[in-house]
């Protein structure tokens, strides 16, 4: 590695003001929304252009420097992490939407803009995109593609790759490859699909072309409230059994509906022990005639209270509470983490019983917002770090859910990646061959191992765990989580 | 003449014994897409994978939305089981009453006109278990809905032909079915009226379950489906019909078998090539002008995403034809030594992938 030379190279090719190197300027760079990790980059570059992109990624190939793509490095699973010494391409300013074309339903857009740009873009057409992580006001489509990202929207459309149709990218040795197209079909491999979930693994995403869809004609939100989460999981599967095909299901528990009250006032319940979200959307016609069956199959799962939105304000509210839900929990306490791993829809109740039971046994209070139709979870885990031995605790609670997930049949994460988090419960999900072919893979792109080296394997060096607070962003001021 | 060696495998063990042993390897599931498997040119001592026996579920909870089954399970088959609890596999996919097999259609990478309301193949595949060219079984992707853990190699197998590896078992996101179906037949007065009709109903909020665009003696027709709560249907209809300014509904008695003979292809001839070709509403225009001249049958569906093409004459004509207008196909019937026609890109990732998954060359090339 020769950090010299790269470093030389670069501050000839761009402004002393866009190639950060002092330790002030490094300090938002050395984590991202894990902030129990941290370290420290050479440099970060604040790209402008994808021309500079490739160049940086040229460069760092030549003097065999490690480098980590970076969105708003809002990633929950150490993604973003810098790798020690090395280069971070920051991307926030390619964020140009290059192309929106109404009548193909698709925007070109570049990695740096933000998810909710590309939806406010296309309003004035009637359309919008459809993953809608809730970081979608920071986090950028380039982190998305990096780690397929969802939202509460994912049961009928999918995530981010069931969106993202063709790719231009930076592969790690600096070839410049194009992927994929405008159409919604395409022949031979699926290469931008692959490319999409790769944790940055396969280099940096220059520009993708997303599809929209028009926006619903009409939603139905229903918010019911339970005496249990197991009720809220029961309810789920008998809507399920039901035939319909709901837009979003979503649960809370009794401490996220207190913090999200506490936080947005979304006129939730206080008094229930989980709130189902139930959404559908589509046509009006259809959607009534939906409506009434779900009305029906609610109200026979022994809710305690049922409340429908009767506007788009109060809809709007509802889903507020919702997407707050996260960073609400945190004042609850001076620490968290976010958990997120997947079961076996039917497995719900007993996936939540045993999550129950472990924030007891650890003594650490757990909170529980999910995607429930899909059976991803997110337990937030509360606790303070200036209790020495309660991130080790809750680190160590954390590794037990997704365990738990693995035993039931489903995975260790459905949205949040692997990155630095769970690098080591890899090997509980994939079999050694089915690691050993991966690295295979990874290694044709990218031979030297630069891009975001340290992640998603097993084998990686952990930097030691480190302190507790907000993200050093949000600190300076520079991203709030809304 | 070559000498072609078939095994029928029956358990994952069979096809990694097979590709242990020496010699090229061509797979081959219901034989539907005779261009994609038929071998050519292989050399003495390959062998031909038959993957019929390699059937039958795997594991299926209906509430939970998915099915596991081995690779060589038939369409049709699932279809059946699947309509037992009310599900589906919403992208439709086509060649069913042929015999096509589920690693089949993964392998060809093939959608049908339902992909239209909810997404493709792609959207679906959530699981692979292949066999690569060293014999490794291998997994990727889950059984549950959403994951996001590890490189997405169910998605190199989509389209792979064969040629990255072996599928022996997949994993399926399925829907529930539509309870009932309704089709309006509408008339274009030309080419360009229908793909501006195409593109209103894109952009607007109908939930469509197909909509694809034929030429009835060479009068562009749209056919456009909806589905959902039977007491809603006649109404939603009526609404569409009221939008678009006419249109016919189809007699109850011929909606299902329009849509089934669309899936079958049979309006292809029998002896003419068939070629998959992805395309968008803006290229249309030109390349149905070049399909026309040269008396090919085609249709565009999908709301104009995807064209079907039935070639008459030498696939190396249509081949040059789709690179001027740089396009891209696959040949599912024909004379063809190669599949591809016209452009194809990220050929180079496509040749490193393979590197990995087949390094002595034991699948054809791709
Ligand atoms: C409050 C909060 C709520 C969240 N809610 C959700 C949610 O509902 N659903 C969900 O899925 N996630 C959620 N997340 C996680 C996170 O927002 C997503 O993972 C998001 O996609 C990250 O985007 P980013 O721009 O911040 O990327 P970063 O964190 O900067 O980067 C993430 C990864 O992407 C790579 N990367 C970035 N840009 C590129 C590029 N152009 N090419 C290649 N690789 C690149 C990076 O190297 C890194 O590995 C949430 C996070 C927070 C803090």
């Amino acid at each position: 590695m020769n950090l010299d030379g790269l470093l030389g190279e670069l501050k000839r090719r761009v402004p002393a003001d866009r190639l950060l190197r002092k330790p002030a300027q490094l300090a938002p760079y050395e984590s991202d929304a894990l902030t129990a990790f941290r370290s420290r980059p050479a440099a970060v570059l604040l790209a402008e252009t994808q021309e500079e992109v490739i160049q940086a990624v040229r460069l760092c190939h030549r003097y065999g420097v490690p480098f980590v793509a970076r969105g708003s490095g809002t990633s929950l699973s150490g993604g973003s992490l810098p790798v020690e010494n090395g280069l971070v391409i920051a991307l926030n300013r390619l964020n140009r939407i290059l192309r929106l074309d109404p009548a193909q339903r698709i925007a070109v857009v570049e990695p740096g803009v933000i998810n909710l740009d590309v939806s406010r873009a296309a309003a004035p057409h009637g359309l919008y995109y459809a993953p809608d992580p809730s970081s979608q006001l920071i986090c950028t489509i380039g982190g998305n593609v990096a780690f397929n990202s969802g939202g509460a929207h994912c049961l009928k459309y999918g995530m981010t790759v069931n969106h993202v149709l063709g790719l231009k990218a930076v592969l790690p040795d600096g070839e410049v490859v194009q992927l994929g197209g405008e159409s919604l079909e395409q022949v031979g491999p699926d290469l931008t699909g692959f490319f999409v979930g790769s944790e940055g693994l396969f280099g940096v995403a220059l520009e993708i072309t997303l599809r929209l869809l028009p926006k619903p004609e009409c939603y139905r939100t229903v918010l019911a409230a339970y005496d249990s989460l197991q009720a809220a999981g029961d309810a789920v599967a008998s809507v399920v059994a039901s035939g319909l095909l709901p837009g979003a299901m979503e649960i809370m528990d009794a401490l996220a509906i207190e913090a999200a009250e506490a936080a947005v006032q979304a006129g939730y319940p206080r008094d229930a022990a989980a709130l189902l979200i139930v959404e559908l959307e589509g046509e009006r016609i259809q959607v009534e005639a939906e409506f009434a069956h779900l009305m029906q199959v609610i109200e026979s799962s022994n809710p305690k209270t049922v409340a429908v939105a009767k506007d788009d304000g109060e809809r709007a509210r509802i889903w507020k509470g919702r997407k707050s839900a996260f960073s609400a929990v945190g004042r609850l306490s001076p620490d968290y983490l976010v958990q997120d791993g997947v079961v076996p829809r039917s497995r719900l109740g007993e996936a939540l019983a045993t999550i129950e039971r472990l924030s007891q046994d650890y003594g650490l209070r757990v909170a529980n917002v999910f995607h429930a139709g899909d059976g991803n979870l997110h337990p937030l885990i509360l606790f303070n770090g200036r209790i020495p031995g309660e991130l080790e605790r809750a680190e160590a609670l954390a590794g037990e859910i997704i365990q738990m997930c693995i035993a039931l049949g489903g995975s260790i994460t459905g949205e949040h990646g692997v990155g630095m988090e769970k690098r080591h419960h890899m090997s509980s999900m994939f079999t050694e061959t089915d690691l050993q072919i991966m690295a295979e893979l990874r290694r044709a792109l990218d031979p030297a191992e630069l891009a975001n080296r340290g992640k998603m394997f097993p084998q990686g060096e952990a930097p030691a765990l480190h302190g507790r607070g907000p993200h050093p962003l949000e600190e300076q001021g520079v991203i709030s989580r809304m | 003449m070559t000498t072609l060696t078939t095994i029928a495998p029956q358990s994952y063990e069979e096809v990694q014994a097979a590709i242990c042993k020496d010699g090229r390897i061509f797979v081959r599931g219901g034989g539907s897409k005779p261009a994609l498997s038929t071998p050519s040119a292989l050399g003495d001592g390959a062998v031909l994978l038959d993957m019929r026996w390699l059937r039958g579920v795997v594991e299926y909870e209906p509430g939970e939305f998915v099915f596991t089954a081995r690779a060589g399970s038939s369409l049709r088959e699932i279809a059946v089981l699947l309509a037992e609890h009310g599900q589906h596999l919403p992208f439709d996919p086509p060649l069913v009453e042929q015999g096509a097999t589920l690693g089949g259609t993964i392998a060809a990478g093939l959608s049908g006109s339902g992909r239209h309301r909810y997404g493709g193949l792609r959207d679906f595949l959530i699981g692979v278990r292949f066999v690569d060219g060293q014999g490794r079984l291998v997994r990727g992707g889950g059984k549950v809905v959403k994951n996001a853990a590890g490189f997405d190699l169910p998605k190199l197998m989509i389209g792979s032909l064969g040629r990255l590896g072996v599928i022996v078992e997949v994993s399926f996101k399925v829907f529930p079915q539509p309870s009932a179906y309704a089709t309006l037949r509408v008339t274009q007065a030309s080419l360009d009226a229908a793909l501006t009709t195409i593109a209103r109903l894109n952009g607007s909020s109908f939930d469509l379950e197909a909509l694809d665009l034929v030429f009835e003696e060479e009068r562009p027709t749209l056919y456009v489906r909806q589905g959902g709560f039977a007491a809603a249907l006649a109404e939603r209809q009526e609404r569409l019909r009221a939008w678009l300014g006419g249109g016919e509904p189809l007699p109850e008695s011929e909606e299902a078998a329009f849509w089934s003979a669309s899936r079958e292809f049979a309006w292809v001839p029998a002896t003419w090539a068939l070629v998959k070709t992805p395309v968008t509403l803006g290229v249309i225009p030109a390349l149905d002008r070049v399909l026309q001249a040269a008396g090919a049958q085609r249709r565009y569906v999908a709301g104009a995403a995807l064209a079907w093409i039935a070639w008459p004459g030498d696939l190396e004509q249509l081949d040059a034809y789709l690179t001027r207008l740089q396009l891209g196909g696959l040949a599912l019937r024909g004379e063809a030594e190669w599949p591809f026609v016209g452009v194809r890109n990220g050929a180079s990732l496509t040749a490193r992938v393979k590197r990995v998954l087949d390094p002595f060359h034991r699948f054809p090339i791709l």
